[in-house]
Formats: C-alpha cells, structure tokens, sequence
C-alpha cells in the first residue's frame, strides 16, 4: 500500500474507532448495566473523554516536533471533532438532564458557580474550532487567522482542567484534576519555549 | 448491663482465630467468584440474588418492628442500588469501591469506647448493643450534599435509647462519633483522602431526637459492610455526610467537636449541615436533587421534608450563618 492508502485504509478508520470506543463502551455498560445513576455515569464518562482527546489534540504539534513525523497532522482535525462531539454529548446531558432544556435556570448556573462557568466556557470557545474545521473555512480566513483563531484550544483545555479540578472535592495529590493540569500545563509551555526558540534564532 | 472492658492483649492479636476468619472469607469469596462467573455465563440468578449471596453472613433481623410514624411512603430503592453506590472513603473514593472493597471490613468482633461527660464510660460489645432495644424498620429518605438521594428501609432503633444507656451528665452537650482505623480492613486509609479517623458530631438534643436512629441493618438485615457495618448513625434531616459509618468510639463533649468535611473544607461544610434548599452549596445548587431512578431533578425540601418534626430545634438560628 502506498502512504495515502495506508492512511486510508488504516490510520483514519483506527482514529475514528478509538474515538467512538469510549461512547460504544458506556451504551454498552449501561445496557448490561443501568447502575445506580446512569446520568452521572454519562456526565462523568463524557466529560472525562472531552478533556482527554483535547489534550491529545494538543500533543499533536509538539509530537510532530519532537518526531519528525509530519504526517500527525492530518489527525488532529478528527480527533479535535471527536473532542467537540463528546463535549457536546456532555453539555447536553447536564442542559436536558438537570435543566430540562430551561436556558435561564442554565445560565443562572453559569454565572453563579465558577466550575460551571469554566466548563461552559471551554464548551463555547470549541464550537467556532468545530465550524471553521473545514477546508472551505481554512482558505476563508487564511491560515494566518485560521491557526490565531484555532489557539482557542489552549483557553479550552485551561478552563475544562480548572472545570474538572473544582468539581471534585478531593484534591490531595494525586488526583486526576491535577495530572491533567499538569499534562495541559507541558503540552502548553512546549508552545512558549518553540516561539521563543525561534524569535531568537530568526534574530541571529 | 454487660461492661466488658478491653482486654490488655487485644484478641484478634493472639488468636488464631483471626486466621480462621480469613480463611472463611478467603472460601466464601472464592465461591463466590464461582458464582458471578456462572452467573454472568448462564444469566441464571438475578443481580439482587447474587448481591445476596456475596454478603453469606446476613443475618435477617427475627422480630423487626415495622410501620412506624416516621416512614416514608415513597419507593424504596433497590437494595442493589443502595449497597453499590456508597461514599465511604475509607475504601476508596469511587461509588462503586465500598462495594468492591469493603469484603475486608471485619464487623465481628466490634467494641465501641464510650468516654466523656457521662456516668457510663466503658466498653460496649456489639452483640450487648444489639439487644438494647427493639430493632424497628425506619425509610427514611437519604440526600447527600452532592444533590442525590435515595430511600432507605433502615433498621435499627433510636439514638437515644443507645445514649441514654451511657447516662450523659448535664455538661454533655454535644455527642461525637469516631470510624474506625485500620488501614487493613479499610484500604482507602491508606491514603490521606481524609483525616482519619472520620469523625462526626451532633447537639445533644439532635442525637436525642426520635428521628435520629442507630442504624444496624437495612432491608431487614444486618448492615452490609458498605453501608456502614456493624453500626452507624442515621440523621435523615441532614446531609448524608453527617450519618458516619461503622462507629467504634462515641464520646459526650461540652463543645462543638470538628467533624470532618468541616475540617477538610470548612467554607463548603459546616458542623450542622441541614438540608437546606435555599443555602447553596459555594459549588452547586441545593435547591434540587436527582432521585436515584429517575432522570429530572426534583425540588429538594427544608429539612430534607422532616421539617414539621426538626425545624423547631433551630427556631432563632440564621440557618445561612450555621450551614
């Protein structure tokens, strides 16, 4: 097979399976079993999966980097609307499920309590990422603008850790909130250090 | 009365005995592998005949007293539910961990140590406090601070027939209750969750109201290890927290002792913790909950719907003031 086939054949429909694994396994589950409380089970699992293929979005460019392996590129779109999908199964579970479909009993929420807002906010910036996701898009705003816009991600994945971090009433190390922090905080600092690397080698 | 005071070599040291509980355990829990791996082969028992069966010591209460005032008439929830989603860190701090884990809990022997402001100071087996006082069937609604709730047939009898055995003087004003610690029969104290031993408090007067139950048991049996075993406090006008499980020293004090989520968090817990809608969480709203088994939220009420029995223990109080 030649690369592009490889990809065709392999690559992308790998991508789109292990993307969809995690909401295959919670219909699964809770077909087997409804447990308890189903409607945390999904909040929580969709939420968790949000966070996660965020932070592998945003391995992608430093992964390219560290490997040569320019070729990364071309899943970091699908994995990002993946992130979208799941965060927008997660924003509807909590809209319809606690506050059925009410917008105003929602932004009550949103602005009396900080881990809403975080996690709403993270929500939010993501939906222009997903509109403009296209080709069509790239060319519209041209890629100077196109990658400005799209550094939304990093205020995203800051505010969906601070989302997780201040819902959880457990905070003694180390617990999940904080390993996330600090993958996003890495993942981050990567960018600072490769932009200051480069304006100094462009002023020698 | 029976005052049995500890012994200066604690039994479970010496005696084989402990080894031979063990290796009880060791073949009940190999059967019942055996089961669930049948079960989940053949489909033959249903989920609550094989939670059933993973607990072979249940004993049924013979003579439980049933149909009392306080009981709610409300829809019980499954024992399935109520044994498989438990906040009981002291074996983890997932829901379902006090289920997975808690196998290791011993609730026999039991002693609890009462000490403090009381004429009874000593020593208390479980087996002398089960007899104390008949053993009646309470549903009670449960709403956890986290805006869940269930319904609960506990059994038991009220907290203040246990307390009142203790003879508390006129300088008890407030009652404190300790979980045990031992890192070996709860693995979570392995870590520092929280500050252990757990520990939690009420005013006399709450500890003493015919609400309050010492709960040994739910749906006609002795307590799952889960939900507290061998014996805990039951307070259904207040957030779940407050109910602490598997108590092994009580003791009567003159000032507000520090429970422990107030401890942890105190802007988030206080000592009183009434279900209140209208005093918010900082983190999320009081003012509904979900019932487990349904899938809206419903409108959570003062006092947990107790308020026509407990709302006069606080007449004066600012309730926003002592959340």
């Amino acid at each position: 097979m030649t690369s592009t086939q490889w990809r065709r054949r392999v690559f992308k429909p790998a991508v789109w399976i292990a993307c969809l694994t995690p909401l295959g396994y919670l219909i699964y589950s809770l077909y087997l079993d409804l447990g308890a409380n189903p409607v945390e089970t999904i909040t929580n699992t969709t939420g968790i999966w949000t966070l996660r293929l965020v932070v592998f979005t945003l391995a992608i460019t430093p992964l390219r980097w560290l490997t040569g392996v320019n070729q990364l590129i071309q899943y970091r779109r699908p994995i990002g609307l993946f992130a979208f999908f799941y965060g927008l199964l997660h924003f509807f579970t909590y809209f319809f499920l606690d506050h059925q479909f009410d917008f105003a009993g929602m932004w009550e929420d949103v602005r009396l309590r900080p881990y809403i807002t975080a996690g709403f906010t993270a929500f939010v910036l993501m939906i222009p990422l997903a509109l403009t996701s296209t080709a069509g898009w790239i060319r519209r705003l041209g890629g100077k603008n196109w990658n400005r816009l799209h550094m939304l991600i990093y205020i995203t994945a800051c505010a969906a850790v601070l989302h997780y971090y201040w819902k959880v009433s457990i905070k003694m190390p180390p617990t999940n909130p904080t390993i996330y922090g600090a993958i996003v905080a890495v993942l981050l600092a990567f960018r600072v250090w490769r932009y200051f690397a480069r304006r100094a080698a462009s002023e020698v | 009365m029976l005052i049995k005071k500890a012994a200066d070599i604690r039994e479970s040291e010496v005696t084989p005995k402990e080894l031979l509980v063990r290796r009880r355990e060791f073949i009940a829990a190999a059967g019942v592998t055996a089961a669930a791996v049948a079960t989940n082969g053949f489909g033959a028992f249903s989920e609550d005949e094989n939670l059933l069966a993973q607990n072979p010591k249940a004993q049924k209460f013979p003579e439980l007293k049933k149909g009392g005032p306080f009981n709610t008439d409300e829809k019980l929830n499954s024992y399935k539910d109520i044994t498989t989603y438990n906040n009981f860190y002291e074996f983890g701090l997932d829901k379902a961990d006090p289920a997975r884990y808690a196998h290791s809990l011993r609730p026999r022997p039991w002693s609890v140590v009462v000490e403090g402001q009381c004429g009874k100071p000593g020593t208390y087996n479980i087996e002398d406090i089960l007899k104390w006082a008949p053993i009646e069937e309470r549903i009670y609604r449960l709403r956890c601070v986290e805006a869940w709730s269930m319904v609960v047939p506990w059994a038991g009898y009220p907290m203040s027939e246990f307390l009142k055995r203790f003879e508390p003087t006129s300088r008890a004003k407030f009652v404190e209750f300790k979980t045990l610690v031992d890192p070996r029969q709860m693995p979570g104290q392995t870590e520092p969750a929280l500050r252990w031993p757990y520990t939690e408090g009420l005013r006399m007067d709450e500890a003493m109201h015919p609400l309050t139950l010492l709960g040994l048991g739910l749906y006609g049996e002795v307590m799952p290890n889960q939900n507290g075993a061998p014996l805990r406090l039951v307070v259904p006008w207040k957030y779940g927290f407050k109910s602490i499980k598997s108590i092994v020293r009580v003791r009567f004090v003159e000032d507000e002792p520090l429970n422990t989520w107030k401890q942890q968090q105190a802007q988030e817990y206080g000592f009183y913790a009434n279900v209140n809608p209208q005093v918010d969480h900082p983190r999320w709203s009081q003012g509904s909950e979900r019932r487990l088994g349904e899938f809206f939220r419903r409108k959570t009420l003062m006092f947990n719907g107790y308020a026509d029995q407990v709302a006069s223990l606080y007449a004066g109080m600012d309730l926003r003031k002592f959340y």
